[in-house]
């Protein structure tokens, strides 16, 4: 017995010895290894007396983090991709404001601002969705491999294509709001359903889409541009394309507000601008797409380069600020319709594919119109774009604790109460969707 | 008095602990549920949950896979549990090592190494497409939850049942046969009854981890299940929606239910027996066919619950694996990666030894507590500790942010919750009820007269605890270190909350960091072998104290 304990003391003093050295710069980051690793390592190796501490969260629970810890904050810089989980620390009054020196970074990429207006964050690296797929799958399967948007809701991919959730990948959210601006809110959501319809899973974390892919589990994925690219640069046998309605979006890093070390901070925003910081992005691991549009020159050949390609991410002007008021909302509304109801969905669109098939280029009016109202029973929402724009009914779906004050108008409404009632729309129209396909089966 | 009164402070002491470090963050989490948009005290966000179709629906379907999974996991584990325990069996040790691996699943590279395999396009399906024309859904909807859930947790069923069998009482067998009873109703009045304590513990164990789970709902991508419900509420509609705690309310309800239904099960009954360590079931050899048959079935069993971690292996070995039968090539290239990052293994090491030893010594005064004395809000302690298993990781994670955040430490003006022995609580509170019910099971099964007459003849509380219980309960005390120190190596939702600097970090964080990218894969799988590996010797060598132990004994009856 005291064997055992002199044995846990002795353990114990050894691991507080080689807590001793804390290093003088303290990043919180939601980029893997392969990204922050390249970066701490190169920056050190440039500034030998300040040590880097990494510490990796998702980007959610790095949040949560720096929120939870303000009150006694040892955080000098947060480091992620998605702008809005930027917006919700500015919101927060959790970051400081910084302006880089740094000489040649545009303005845009594609139509989005690379850095802050308000200089609260700086945008370092762009990305934007597209669609991934195994080679391997798509020739065991005779598919060819999608170009846009579009091509996936085609009922050959059925069952064959996957996608993350909005309300769990940011990046996610912008390739949904992106169709929805592009296409207008009902066509949008319309489009989004018929390619959801085809999908074998929506994942619960935005990796687990490239990860599927990679693995074969199944064969087109949406995925970021950096995991499709990284993947090609470790071997997988995948394939990357951007479609035409993409969004490019800046990753970003901006300084915590009472940072411990805020010169350091400071630095290596500046660095991570440098041509030697970002010719780290071009590695096989890494394959963000820089902001500064001379490191291109440095890039392998079949490497896009958004600043002189410009199909790419420019086709929709992106309204930002009708995305951030009705955010919440938008992720709640997928998350109803498609996430949770993905086998109604699927059951009613392949009652759909069925009757389509039989009816082929047969002239038969009274099939023609009942397959018309099945695809226009899934199409149709529990919500009218105005009431989705409606700031007042938006207040129901903030993240913050609703106070019934601060909702006003619709005060006692709860999001629950909201989600069940769509819910309940949602799946009635499904399962009546298929009833009216298997009419028009009939009738053929 | 002295006795009684050093019960009580124990039992004031663990009540503390456990208000500080399991009631009290998550209280500062969970009250949000009951209330209302001004924040007054409400029921009504329960009301929503039970009109709402999804929740009810999410609620029938976790309790539909989670029976499912006992019923599952008990036919794995009880041909298992029985040829080791009841006779000569060459594989007994290995069964009770290997047939503990499966509880060791890492987090994301385990997912995708099972999807590998089984999944819809993974080497069993390919095969089978190729060989026969048709695939089968392992891994698809509920059934590919119970699927995978059973494989996973069976080993709690196990181990507890093994213990339970080894330590029935032999003479209570002689006596039975010599009286005439034989064959299976030898083992319907004896062995079965006798044998309860441990399945029961077991089962309820898997009922409540599957229930509970979240992992693997959420990596076959079922979202209709209540754990995953609450998850994805909390974590993206936002950690104050009041509907994920409800929900998790309604997960901590649940649980502490099971474990009251399961003490009803073994309720009214006395389940010990006077001679403890009486060697278990007497040993028999097996009949040359018999022995085929046991082997046949014990290698298919242990191939099946292991598939996973081969795959694993493979993964850890191989350079891309994607839409193949077998990774395209091998390369040693990933373990170059894990060694040059061994402070994770070390850390792990460090963190998951001290929570499993914090937790068998409290288990073992819960249980003797809650068993032994009549000490008042006995049963709190154990019901309190038992919810620790219905609490998502992430709400305690957080709420150990909240409470203890703006605390500092005095010696180095850093804040209590990134301190690294926050990790080793959570850690502890998180696995302890692993421990306890390993340690409740033995107990019951040591009868009391034991105690009593030592302490007729004068033995202090302490003298009996070390000179009669502890050896008598080592079995389970190691079981339940076992299960808490392995599970806790790949732990990540609660530690992923709390680290706040990657020297501190455990190895399921570096798992994780990993498995963020695509060539993250490789190292990531080395990262599973070693924890697995890890775990493997630590299994193994508690098994040798167990046998040392009976020999010493004399016990060698056992092992002939």
């Amino acid at each position: 017995m005291k064997k055992i304990l002199i044995l846990f003391i002795s353990f114990f003093m050894f691991a507080s010895n080689t807590l001793a050295n804390s290093g003088n710069l303290v990043i919180v980051t939601s980029f893997p290894k392969d990204l922050s690793g390249k970066f701490k390592a190169a920056f050190e190796s440039k500034y030998p007396n300040i040590s880097v501490e990494v510490v990796g969260k998702k980007t959610t629970a790095g949040i949560k983090y720096i929120q939870e810890t303000s009150s006694n904050n040892g955080t000098d810089l947060f480091w992620a991709s998605a702008p809005d989980a930027f917006e919700v620390l500015k919101g927060d009054s959790l970051l400081a404001k910084y302006t880089s020196q740094v000489k040649g970074i545009p303005d845009l990429v594609g139509s989005y601002p690379i850095n802050d207006p308000e200089g609260f964050y700086t945008g370092f690296a762009a990305a934007g969705y597209g669609m991934m797929w195994n080679t391997r799958y798509l020739k065991a399967n005779n598919l060819p491999a999608p170009k846009e948007w579009i091509d996936m809701a085609d009922p050959i991919y059925f069952g064959h294509t996957g996608m993350s959730a909005p309300s769990r990948s940011g990046t996610t959210h912008l390739t949904v709001e992106t169709l929805l601006q592009g296409d207008g809110f009902n066509e949008g959501w319309g489009k989004m359903k018929s390619i959801a319809a085809n999908f074998k899973t929506v994942t619960a974390r935005s990796f687990g889409v490239p990860d599927g892919v990679n693995s074969g589990d199944f064969g087109v994925g949406i995925v970021i541009d950096f995991f499709g690219l990284s993947s090609i640069g470790s071997g997988f046998p995948v394939g990357f394309v951007y479609p035409t309605v993409t969004t490019l979006v800046p990753a970003n890093i901006g300084v915590i507000a009472n940072a411990p070390n805020e010169k350091n901070a400071q630095l290596f925003i500046d660095f991570l601008l440098t041509p030697e910081g970002q010719e780290i992005l071009l590695d096989p691991k890494i394959r963000r797409l820089p902001v500064n549009p001379e490191t291109y020159a440095k890039a392998p050949k079949d490497f896009p380069n958004p600043f002189k390609d410009s199909s790419i991410g420019a086709a929709v002007k992106f309204d930002v600020q009708l995305s951030k008021g009705r955010y919440n909302l938008v992720n709640s509304l997928f998350d109803v319709m498609i996430t949770y109801r993905l086998d109604d969905l699927r059951a009613a669109m392949s009652a759909i594919y069925k009757a389509e098939e039989k009816l082929g280029n047969k002239n038969n009016a009274k099939a023609k119109k009942l397959i018309a109202e099945a695809r226009a029973l899934v199409a149709a929402l529990p919500i009218t774009e105005a009431k989705a724009n409606d700031a007042e009914f938006n207040k129901i779906f903030k993240k913050k604790r609703k106070k019934a004050k601060d909702i006003e108008k619709y005060a006692g409404t709860r999001q629950a109460e909201v989600e069940a009632e769509w819910d309940k729309f949602v799946v009635d129209n499904y399962s009546n969707a298929i009833k009216k396909a298997e009419e028009a089966l009939k009738a053929l | 008095m002295f006795k009684n009164l050093f019960l009580k402070s124990t039992a004031i002491f663990i009540g503390l602990f456990l208000l500080i470090f399991l009631a009290v963050p998550i209280f500062q989490v969970f009250y949000v549920s009951f209330l209302d948009q001004n924040g007054h005290f409400t029921f009504l966000n329960f009301y929503d949950f039970f009109q709402s179709a999804l929740f009810i629906e999410s609620f029938y379907n976790s309790f539909y896979v989670a029976a499912m999974s006992v019923v599952l996991a008990s036919i794995f584990a009880i041909p298992l549990a029985y040829f080791t325990a009841r006779f000569n069996f060459r594989g007994s040790v290995l069964i009770q090592s290997l047939g503990f691996i499966p509880l060791i699943m890492p987090p994301f590279v385990g997912a995708v190494a099972m999807k590998l395999l089984f999944g819809r396009n993974g080497s069993i399906n390919l095969l089978l497409n190729d060989w026969f024309g048709f695939k089968i859904p392992f891994m698809e909807g509920l059934n590919g939850v119970i699927f995978v859930e059973s494989i996973h947790y069976f080993p709690f069923i196990l181990i507890n049942l093994i213990t339970s069998l080894n330590s029935i009482d032999r003479t209570m067998e002689e006596s039975a046969q010599s009286l005439g009873s034989k064959g299976f109703r030898l083992f319907r009045r004896i062995v079965l009854p006798l044998s309860m304590p441990g399945y029961i513990a077991g089962a309820s164990l898997v009922f409540l981890k599957v229930f509970d789970d979240l992992g693997t709902p959420l990596l076959l991508d079922v979202n209709n299940m209540l754990a995953p419900q609450a998850y994805l509420r909390i974590s993206s509609i936002g950690i104050n929606d009041p509907m994920g705690y409800v929900i998790g309310v309604i997960l901590v309800l649940t649980s502490v239910s099971a474990v009251y239904v399961a003490k009803l099960a073994l309720g009214g009954k006395d389940y010990s027996m006077l001679q403890k360590g009486g060697g278990g079931m007497i040993k028999r050899n097996f009949l040359p066919h018999q022995k085929y048959f046991a082997y046949f079935v014990v290698f298919f069993i242990l191939f099946l619950v292991l598939s996973p971690h081969i795959a694993l292996t493979l993964l850890s070995f191989g350079t891309i694996w994607s839409f193949s039968v077998l990774p395209d090539a091998y390369t040693f290239d990933h373990y170059k990666d894990v060694f040059e990052n061994s402070v994770f293994i070390k850390n792990t090491l460090l963190y998951c030894s001290i929570a499993a030893f914090i937790d068998i010594v409290l288990a073992f005064f819960i249980s003797y507590i809650v068993l032994r004395t009549k000490i008042i809000g006995r049963q709190l302690l154990d019901y309190v500790a038992m919810s620790a298993l219905a609490i998502p990781g992430l709400v305690l994670g957080i709420g150990y942010l909240r409470t203890f955040y703006s605390f500092n430490l005095p010696w180095n003006d850093k804040p209590l919750a990134s301190w690294w022995f926050m990790i080793v609580i959570i850690l502890a509170v998180r696995r302890l009820p692993y421990a306890l019910r390993a340690c409740n099971a033995v107990l019951m099964q040591i009868s009391k007269y034991l105690e009593e007459s030592a302490e007729s003849l004068g033995a202090q509380k302490t003298t009996i605890f070390r000179k009669i219980l502890i050896p008598l309960m080592m079995g389970g005390l190691l079981a339940g270190f076992i299960t808490s120190f392995s599970t806790a190596t790949v732990e990540l939702s609660a530690t992923i909350m709390l680290v706040s600097t990657e020297s501190d970090a455990p190895l399921a964080y570096a798992i994780y960091s990993y498995m963020q990218t695509a060539a993250g894969r490789g190292p990531g799988a080395g990262f599973g072998v070693i924890g697995v590996l890890i775990v493997a010797a630590g299994t193994y060598l508690s098994q040798l104290i167990i046998e040392k132990k009976y020999k010493q004994r004399g016990m060698d009856a056992k092992v002939d």
